[in-house]
């Protein structure tokens, strides 16, 4: 169980981490620096196990790599949103950042509510309000690459067909 | 048969793919820059797999060439190691990556190409499936020499009629963005047609497919005509034959129709894409610097417009005016035509060929409280260095009349002398 950061409709890649932290790729790094322009307390007091709750359209804009990798440094459980610009979705599943997609548990928890999710069945509750909420689930194409831990795991032991297998 | 999208995969899978499937396929080229091919590196070298075929693979130094600080030239070092030690043998720093791929003949009719760059986008408008992707992807590319998609469903941007003197290509993709939204199209294929798209010439069309990624969109697409191969003969190095095709019976999610005659100059406003009001309405606000470049519309139709303008006058004192050919090729036609000079008499500033202020990294950053108009695709917060400055975006036109006055101002104005 974790914390809710709540953040607005199409946060783009420059509000997640602006482009000048861009000169290191050390995911610890870059957390120093996440949300730092919308959310400056969120790099110091997010603690593993939080929760990002996005709105609409999470992480349009560029298509840097940093921005997923930035949100998996500081250790949150997962990312919820409404929906996701498509780069920052794959972008996500590559690296292996959980990423769940619920229009409703992103309009409805608040910041600072107590949230509990099951990557594996997609079940996101909220404690706070007593809500439970299903994501989307993942195409099962997709489920391969996250549960290998993102698609450079899954290169490593499977050719690239093997993923329409 | 179908939309652009699942004509140009069907083509290149032998069989019939619709919107929904998940497909993989061959692509073309990979495209990566200086920005995005030091996270391609590391995740080429975690695989441990050998490339695929390195005549696939094309990297640019666009983003900050030459490096403007220690830690670029410690990264464009490290790309360049790795250029040296794989051999490959496309490797480009002569202007903006995008611009580059086409003058290079890259970009063919029903190509597939992956870029680790948003606006890859933009080889749609030749009829080639252009698509933005993160730098691991690029990495696996180079590994597999394929890459997956979802075949995504298509909304229809359908432009008729003709448009007015001062308005131009830039004004009619703005007011779409204004319509869709910065996420209108998000996952979508979005395919610009009508008369108005038929009749365009090719550089005018590339910046409907580039300012496609600005609506979300995986790919932008223009069916490839006549001319299109004339264009691809004539400024490229491409090699003929070049394939012509259409949508064949296409099942559109969404069609939007917008009659052109009607639009006035548009201008996206600080702090989004798809804050458009036509320019009236924004006349007259303060402007510290103008910056004329980019994949957008930094090539040379572009410069000769705001020439145009420019020509045997001076720009406000107190704003700054930056131009940058989006490359060398473009430079050099410029300088041919005498267009430098008319930007240099003028009292701008002519940067290096490449991407220059529109990412903050290269010169011209604003200081807080400064506002900048510019004919680039995006307007970010802190996108051209303060977070605390504004950006706004029009058409090469409108910057060169703003340019002129110090203050957003009409270019009809100064069309009509």
């Amino acid at each position: 169980m974790g914390k809710a950061w709540k953040f607005e409709d199409n946060l783009n890649t420059d509000e997640i981490i602006p482009a000048r932290y861009n000169i290191t790729i050390v995911p610890k790094e870059l957390a120093k620096n996440v949300f730092c322009e919308i959310k400056p307390a969120f790099a110091s007091n997010v603690k593993p196990g939080d929760v990002v709750v996005g709105g609409m359209n999470f992480g349009c804009g560029s298509s840097r790599e940093h921005a997923p990798i930035a949100i998996k440094g500081s250790e949150v459980r997962c990312v919820i949103a409404g929906s996701y610009a498509r780069i920052f979705f794959r972008n996500a599943i590559n690296i292996g950042l959980p990423i769940l997609e619920s229009v409703e548990a992103s309009r409805e928890i608040q910041e600072g509510d107590e949230v509990d999710v099951d990557l594996e069945t997609g079940r996101i509750e909220n404690f706070t309000s007593g809500k439970v909420y299903f994501a989307k689930p993942l195409p099962k194409f997709v489920m391969q690459i996250v549960q290998a831990g993102g698609i450079v795991n899954f290169l490593k032991e499977h050719d690239i067909e093997d993923l329409m297998a | 048969m179908g939309t652009l999208v699942e004509e140009i995969l069907s083509r290149r899978l032998g069989k019939p793919v619709h919107a929904g499937e998940i497909v993989l396929t061959d692509v073309d080229y990979i495209m990566s820059h200086d920005n995005t091919t030091p996270l391609a590196i590391k995740a080429f070298r975690e695989i441990g797999k050998p490339v695929k075929d390195k005549n696939k693979i094309v990297i640019h130094f666009d983003h900050a060439f030459p490096a403007p600080n220690l830690l670029a030239a410690e990264a464009q070092k490290r790309i360049l190691d790795f250029i040296k030690e794989q051999d490959l043998p496309h490797f480009y720093h002569q202007g903006v990556c995008h611009q580059v791929m086409i003058e290079e003949g890259f970009v063919t009719p029903g190509s597939i190409i992956i870029g680790g760059d948003s606006h890859s986008n933009t080889y749609g408008a030749l009829g080639s499936f252009g698509s933005g992707f993160g730098s691991t992807e690029i990495g696996v590319a180079w590994v597999a020499g394929k890459t997956w998609f979802r075949v995504p469903e298509t909304i229809l941007a359908r432009f008729t009629g003709k448009t007015q003197p001062g308005v131009y290509a830039k004004d009619v993709m703005l007011h779409l963005a204004g319509v869709l939204g910065m996420d209108g199209a998000t996952y979508r294929s979005l395919e610009f047609g009508g008369d108005y798209i038929e009749n365009l010439p090719v550089p005018e069309r590339i910046i409907f497919s580039n300012m496609s990624t600005e609506v979300g969109a995986k790919c932008g697409l223009i069916a490839p005509d006549q001319i299109t191969a004339d264009f691809l003969s004539q400024h490229t190095k491409a090699k003929p034959p070049f394939e012509q095709f259409k949508a064949v019976h296409p099942r559109y999610e969404r069609v939007i129709d917008i009659d052109v005659s009607q639009l006035s100059p548009q201008v996206a406003c600080h702090p989004d894409v798809d804050q458009v009001k036509p320019l009236e309405q924004v006349a007259g606000l303060p402007i510290d610097e103008v910056f004329i470049g980019t994949c957008t519309n930094g090539r040379y139709e572009d410069l000769e417009i705001a020439a145009s303008i420019l020509k045997g006058r001076q720009v406000n004192r107190y704003t700054r005016v930056i131009v940058n050919p989006a490359s060398t090729a473009i430079y050099q036609k410029a300088e041919k035509a005498g267009l430098i000079r008319i930007f240099q008499d003028a009292g701008c500033v002519i940067g290096v060929v490449g991407c220059g202020a529109c990412i903050g990294r290269h010169g011209g950053l604003l200081a807080p409280k400064e506002r900048a108009f510019t004919t680039m695709n995006r307007n970010f917060i802190g996108r051209m260095g303060s977070p605390e400055a504004e950006i706004y975006l029009g058409s090469p036109a409108a910057a060169a009349a703003t340019a002129l006055e110090g203050k957003i101002t009409d270019p009809r104005k100064y069309l009509e002398v």
